[in-house]
């Protein structure tokens, strides 16, 4: 605690931002909320130890405990914060940490997503504004594990071969943003399981009418096996995903406004 | 974790007449912990001329020991039946304890211990530690089926329902007027969901209330006579109602799992007991098929 307020009052006394949060420069992390261990190497690897700030704006909904550590529902709304330019989401205790980036590009900075965890697990977003400052938020996450070294069901399932790829999804018209759903068939094998190589979904691209990119999304090996995203577009009557996975298959789905 | 230590495991089983003839082991309105040592559960046993039948054993092998040692407490008569109600550790992992004298159960739930029980076994060690010791799953190896049991002069009519998970027996003792309701009815308990089927879970409890009984024991939560004796059940339906309602309606609004992991939730739901960790649990067991039914009303165009 007393760091934290040093921090605070050398803040305001550099006459930085108006200090709600403390910045502080690379050669440093503030210190972790969350107190994991990994906190450090997670800032030098996957963030470059760039100047980063825990910030309450970044909301990460977590259930407490992975019922199933195949599936651990996750919603991460940076929506307080305005001027996003990156998201990047990591499970720090898990053996592959990058579960997915986000470019918002047009889309509100809010991303949900199903997950596999390994074992008990800070689940952290990292929020990438303007000013090149990473904004942090995140959750713990208890659980039993062996979510990411267990095979996925489709690998064992002669059929998923015929709808790998298939989109099903729905757009909902809002009064601010569009919401998009879509799930994708994919096995999204995390290269963990021997005679299993790694077969997920590398990144997807919406776009309007228009031809306009909305939002950019990489994923990464922990996603959860038939993804299921969910995203805050500009209204929009219809968009369409296009994506590849590291194979190469194509994903390519149109999805309208409305319900059949 | 040092409770665990604590755990020289004793459960303190204290059987309760309800009936003449009758006893009920009630166990905490908990979820599973390294304090209570997986006893969250009501098991039960009928003492009978013929001898004893015990109905569930249980969440480990030291349970089942005591749970016997509590019935020798009471009666010099032989156990000469065990059932299990349905495949959850915490009703069958005492078996061991029974291991001479036939354990009979639902096909569904033999089928369901075979498969399963070892998995279930090993995360009732992660939640509840040293009281697991030396517990190993024992299969029911008598296939029952729905029909009259005579036993000592107790009739016994058991009933194969479904919905809480793939196989539920319901006992009813037609002599003393005992319901012996398994996980189809909790009271003022949150129920569990890992494996139920909430449209088939909702006609078993239509059955249930159309059944002539005097005394309710549910398989989690207190006994109940009298005039309150149909409260649980009625309360489980409308819990369910309630959560499957909700999950359907998130659903169809466009909601992600994890936006329905808090919802605003009424005084009755939000008071029954292991709510918070019960319904989190059941959105992940249940959200994906209302999901995926909403999702499949969306217009899509594969290209
Ligand atoms: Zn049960």
């Amino acid at each position: 605690m007393n760091t934290t307020t040093a921090f605070l009052r050398k803040c305001l006394l550099a006459a930085f931002l108006i200090c709600q949060v403390s910045v502080v420069p690379a050669e440093t992390s503030p210190p972790d909320p969350l107190n994991s261990v990994m906190w450090k190497e997670m800032h030098e690897t996957l963030l470059g130890g760039g100047p980063v700030v825990f910030d309450e704006r970044v909301r990460v909904l977590v259930p407490g405990d992975a019922e199933d550590s195949m599936n651990v529902p996750i919603l991460v709304d940076a929506t307080a914060l305005g001027n996003v330019s990156r998201i990047l989401v990591f499970a720090e205790l898990n053996p592959i940490h990058r579960v997915l980036e986000m470019e918002p590009v047009q889309a509100v900075p809010l991303i949900g997503v199903r997950i596999k965890v390994q074992q008990a697990t800070p689940i952290r977003a990292a929020v990438l504004t303007d000013d090149g400052v990473w904004h942090l938020g995140g959750g713990i996450v208890d659980a039993a594990g062996g979510g990411c070294t267990a095979p996925s069901l489709g690998s064992a399932n002669q059929d998923w071969a015929s709808r790998m790829g298939e989109v099903s999804g729905r757009l909902w018209p809002g009064d601010e943003h569009s919401r998009l759903r879509v799930q994708i068939m994919h096995p999204m094998d995390t290269g963990l399981v021997s005679g299993i190589p790694a077969f997920y979904i590398e990144q997807l691209e919406i776009t309007n009418e228009a031809g306009e990119v909305l939002t950019r999304l990489f994923l990464h090996e922990p996603v959860s096996e038939n993804p299921v995203l969910t995203l805050n577009l500009p209204q929009a009557e219809s968009v369409v995903v296009r994506g590849t996975d590291n194979n190469g298959n194509p994903i390519l789905a149109q999805v309208r406004s409305g319900v059949m | 974790m040092v409770s665990g230590i604590q755990a020289a495991g004793n459960y303190h089983l204290k059987p309760e007449m309800i009936a003449p003839g009758t006893y009920v082991l009630s166990g905490r309105n908990e979820h599973f912990n390294f304090r209570n040592g997986g006893n969250i559960v009501n098991t039960g046993f009928i003492v009978t001329k013929q001898g004893v039948v015990v109905i569930d054993t249980g969440p480990s092998r030291i349970y089942g020991e005591q749970m016997r040692a509590a019935i020798a407490g009471i009666t010099d008569q032989p156990i000469i039946s065990v059932l299990n109600t349905h495949l959850h550790p915490d009703h069958f992992l005492g078996n061991q304890a029974f291991e001479d004298i036939p354990i009979g159960a639902l096909p569904g739930t033999i089928e369901g211990i075979r498969t399963q029980g070892e998995m279930f076994n090993d995360s009732m060690y992660r939640l509840a530690g040293s009281w697991m010791a030396g517990t190993r799953v024992v299969i029911p190896g008598e296939t029952l089926k729905p029909g009259t049991l005579e036993v000592g002069g107790h009739r016994l009519r058991l009933l194969a329902l479904d919905g809480h998970t793939s196989a539920d027996l319901v006992i009813l003792d037609e002599t003393t007027g005992v319901l012996f309701a398994s996980d189809i009815v909790f009271n003022s308990r949150t129920p569990t969901t890992p494996h139920a089927d909430v449209g088939r879970w909702l006609k078993a409890l239509d059955r249930l209330a159309s059944i002539e009984f005097d005394i309710l024991v549910p398989g989690h939560g207190r006994v109940e006579s009298g005039a309150k004796r149909f409260e649980p059940v009625i309360q489980t339906g409308k819990y369910l109602g309630w959560l499957s309602g909700t999950l359907s309606t998130a659903a169809e609004a466009g909601k992600s799992m994890a936006e329905v992991l808090h919802p605003d939730v009424p005084q009755w739901v939000a008071g029954q007991a292991v709510f918070p960790e019960e319904y989190q649990r059941s959105v992940v067991h249940l959200f994906p098929d209302y999901e995926s039914a909403a999702l499949q009303r969306g217009l899509v165009e594969q290209q």
